[in-house]
């Protein structure tokens, strides 16, 4: 299981625009770095990132080889209501991982 | 940071075009980025529309990077956020990578902000450029020049 880190405020003020930063634990393997013996190491990179809150979408990015190991990324959110955050991070090889967060509105 | 060779003058959009055009016909696809590809890729973002140099997005980057390997880098638009007027989506290319896309990210009013980071990685000392999709079918562009002193390893 990859590690992640997530930061979510634990409560936000009706209307509040939020930061939410999200950081994944994964080599990020570009495809065009040769091994050794000269030979490409297979790409191997996370290609989306989706964020849904209480399964509507909310925030998605796609990723390419440009983009640094341990995929880091910060993106904004309007709390309109107390709910469930989803992040999930797809990638190759069928790569996929799925974390939740409680968003409370006060 | 401009430079002499700057995209900034009135018939980039003319080259653009040219350059993509022949690209397409001569060598699809590219090999690595190149600024050729890289207007090609923009191209494919916006759906042939121009994109117009604005102040309203901004794009953070240090100029001088030593390590290519993580460089951060932050887009942020200055809009409303409102049903009516938005940003739908921001994407960030460079020339001297393997593949001229580094991310693309879809918002929306909900955002509340236009604002994204992440880290990069990049192969050379280039220049980089963001592009934002406005809600009102306009595309705004930022431009940034950075010098990396140790590139990405493309080596092993």
């Amino acid at each position: 299981m990859a590690r992640t880190l997530i930061r979510v405020p634990a409560t936000a003020t009706r209307g509040e625009v939020i930061e939410i930063r999200t950081l994944i634990q994964h080599p990020m393997e570009t495809g065009y770095r040769p091994d050794a013996a000269g030979r490409l190491l297979v790409r191997d990179i996370i290609t989306r990132f989706t964020c849904h809150f209480d399964n509507r979408l909310v925030f998605e990015a796609m990723l390419h080889s440009a983009i640094a190991a341990n995929p880091y990324l910060t993106f904004t959110l309007r709390a309109e209501a107390s709910g469930v955050l989803a992040f999930a991070w797809d990638g190759d090889h069928d790569f996929r991982h799925v974390e939740t967060r409680a968003l409370t509105v006060t | 940071m401009s430079s002499p060779t700057s995209p900034r003058s009135g018939t980039e959009p003319g080259r653009r075009a040219l350059f993509g055009g022949l690209l397409t016909l001569a060598l699809a696809p590219p090999a690595g980025a190149t600024p050729e590809a890289m207007a090609e890729a923009i191209a494919l973002f916006t759906g042939g529309a121009t994109p117009e140099l604005s102040a309203a997005i901004t794009l953070d980057i240090p100029s001088l990077v030593e390590n290519g390997n993580t460089v951060p880098v932050t887009i942020a638009v200055d809009s409303p956020m409102t049903e009516a007027a938005h940003v739908r989506a921001i994407a960030l290319f460079n020339q001297r990578n393997p593949q001229p896309q580094v991310i693309e990210a879809r918002l929306g009013p909900w955002s509340g902000a236009a604002r994204i980071s992440t880290r990069a990685r990049l192969a050379d000392s280039q220049r980089l450029t963001a592009v934002a999709a406005l809600s009102d079918g306009r595309f705004l562009l930022a431009e940034a020049e950075v010098v990396v002193t140790l590139a990405a390893c493309l080596e092993g």
